[in-house]
């Protein structure tokens, strides 16, 4: 009988998780909810804003042209030839050589395969442990006290400084700057999974729940998390643009991804020599990064609007 | 009002006893042993046994811990065993061109986020607003150093109308000192416009919504007085806040831009503890920043009180 009940209760979260309309939707939204109510599927909800349709497309030809084009094309980011030195972008360079004449369009690629497989890890990551950090310390006030205050304690070395550190424990390798970046962001997921919960746990299904003796790891891993997802892609994404910035700082100045592997913040690093002859060095992987970053908070803000209508303008 | 700073000042206790903590560990992490490293390859047992006791390191690791609260609460950071410098002295012979770059970029943000993000708020939903918001998001994706490298390109190969690097200390010539911080002082400043221009337009947004607002357009006001007497006065805590929190990053961003434009400022200091593989001084200046960090948000949670009555009020 009870667990009749609990999935009813299932099945009606399941479906305002389907639909991404949270039940904290604002009355004097309604023109543009009521619009929202015909399109049920995530699908749809995607296709009505236009920046995380966008966004994900052109992140999508990003992914391709980083993960599968230089490989498909067989590519080699170390190729050195003593003629190219310093060769502007022609047709045989398409982006010019660099310094040792290693061709700066397949390093650009390389290095934005790394970017994205650090800020892809990092994402996931601290994305699943941010969530259950987050989601406990709601759950158990007590303890979440504490880690919240421990969040508090990490948030206030700044990224960079701290990722720089930990490797300096850790050792310099791409592994180790996934792990350095993880713990880093952490916090960020926690803090904003934490608040999603505990609006959470004041409304009515919940203390239904309660009162039908469901378990608390069921209540909060089967009910609460189904409306925390949104809010967490939406934080998970931002994680994934901004690690992506820390890495390029950090193998700036020489703490990320270690030598010879091409990264766009070393490259961008070893451009700054030769900035007075050759503007392709530094503008070339320059523009990848930013664009890359800029694709994804485009996509953020998008997932933004999907999931909460209230946010649009 | 007191009162208040003084709770305040107590909520901050639990924060920097976890930053430190987790700067302990963080010095503990390194693979090796410190005192090996520090005695040289060829150094006797003994000779390491008695760095490791000079170190306190042959002690348990509680006592460590304790000891290494004590020396934070003295104001020491750490000491450099291949500098041979306390970290203190280190960054004080460093800060003063990095913090330069921070507050000159901090007081340029302002300038040009403040009255950004009140216009984005006054144009809400215009071409105008939608510019702001696209230039916020396109200068949050570029990080500082690739706006410092890309200036540098600019005015350094096209331009010729600034200093591209180094530094110029102010008594020596301080219109030499201003002109060579524009450059870092601008890379610094992109991201902490962006951040201050969205939060001034949000919460400029939600000021204008109120009763107070519709009283002071009933009774004529001129725009400007309204934006800016009324308006913005009742948005500014939001925006103090995301001010007081990004000094840190701030902070951070002037260390790599300084890389970039030659500065010899804690990043050069940062850089050259890298190479030298001197890991005590990076986690003393990781943990500097942290405290300044919190100290700024402490200042920025009191000016609050001086800013809003209400909330000084609440203290009473």
């Amino acid at each position: 009988m009870v667990s009749q009940i609990d999935n009813k209760n299932q099945q009606i979260d399941d479906v305002s998780g389907a639909d991404h309309v949270p039940n904290s939707v604002d009355i004097d939204d309604e023109n543009k909810t009521g619009k929202r109510q015909n399109q049920n599927s995530l699908w749809a909800a995607i296709k009505s804003s236009p920046s995380a349709l966008y966004g994900g497309i052109f992140l999508l030809i990003i992914v391709f042209a980083c993960v599968v084009i230089p490989h498909v094309m067989k590519m080699d980011p170390f190729a050195t030839k003593a003629s190219d030195i310093l060769m502007a972008p022609s047709w045989q360079h398409v982006m010019g050589a660099d310094n040792v004449g290693r061709d700066v369009f397949a390093r650009v690629l390389f290095g934005g395969e790394s970017s994205l497989l650090v800020g892809g890890s990092v994402a996931v990551v601290s994305g699943v442990l941010g969530f259950i950090v987050g989601a406990y310390s709601a759950f158990f006030p007590k303890i979440g006290y504490w880690l919240m205050r421990v969040c508090d304690g990490l948030m206030a070395f700044p990224a960079i400084l701290f990722g720089i550190a930990l490797i300096g424990g850790l050792g310099q390798s791409i592994g180790n700057v996934i792990l350095a970046l993880s713990i880093v962001f952490i916090p960020y997921v926690a803090r904003v999974v934490r608040s999603a919960t505990m609006s959470n746990m004041n409304e009515n299904y919940v203390s239904v729940l309660v009162s039908l003796g469901a378990s608390s790891t069921r209540i909060l891993w089967r009910n609460i998390a189904l409306n925390v997802i949104a809010p967490w892609i939406i934080e998970v994404t931002f994680v994934f643009a901004d690690a992506i910035l820390v890495e390029a700082a950090m193998s700036f100045i020489g703490t990320g991804i270690p030598q010879p592997s091409p990264s766009w913040g070393n490259m961008l690093y070893d451009s700054r020599t030769y900035i007075y002859q050759a503007w392709w060095l530094t503008v070339f992987p320059g523009v990848a990064l930013a664009l890359t970053v800029f694709v994804i908070n485009i996509f953020g803000d998008g997932l933004r609007e999907v999931f909460d209508p209230k946010r649009r303008r | 009002m007191l009162k208040y700073i003084f709770k305040r000042l107590l909520s901050a206790v639990p924060v920097i006893f976890i930053v430190g903590i987790l700067a302990f560990f963080l010095s503990r992490l390194s693979k090796g042993d410190p005192a090996r490293v520090i005695a040289g390859t060829d150094a006797t047992d003994s000779q390491v046994a008695a760095i490791r006791q000079q170190m306190g390191l042959d002690l348990p690791l509680p006592n460590q811990l304790w000891d290494w609260f004590i020396a934070l609460l003295h104001g020491n950071f750490g000491y450099s065993y291949i500098l041979n410098q306390s970290v203190s002295s280190a960054i004080a012979s460093h800060i003063f061109p990095t913090l330069s770059v921070a507050i000159f970029g901090e007081i340029l943000s302002l300038a040009i986020a403040i009255p950004l993000g009140i216009l984005a708020a006054d144009k809400q939903g215009t071409f105008t607003d939608k510019l702001v918001q696209g230039f916020a998001t396109l200068t949050t994706s570029m990080p500082s150093f690739l706006v410092g490298l890309l200036l540098m390109l600019l005015f350094a190969t096209r331009l010729n109308l600034l200093p591209v690097s180094g530094f110029v200390s102010p008594t020596e010539s301080f219109s030499q000192y201003i002109l060579h911080l524009i450059l870092p002082a601008v890379s610094v400043t992109t991201l902490q416009i962006a951040i201050v221009a969205r939060m001034t337009r949000s919460s400029m947004i939600d000021a204008l919504s109120s009763d107070y607002i519709r009283t002071a357009v009933a009774k004529g006001l001129p725009r400007s007085q309204q934006l800016w007497h009324h308006g913005f006065k009742n948005a500014a805590i939001p925006v103090l806040t995301v001010v007081g929190q990004s000094f840190g990053e701030l902070i951070a961003g002037s260390i790599i831009v300084e890389t970039v434009f030659d500065i010899p400022g804690l990043g050069q200091l940062v850089v050259n503890s890298i190479l030298r593989r001197d890991y005590q001084m990076i986690q003393g200046i990781l943990i500097f920043v942290a405290i300044v960090f919190i100290f700024v948000n402490l200042i920025t949670d009191v000016l609050y009180a001086v800013i809003d009555p209400r909330i000084r009020q609440e203290s009473f």
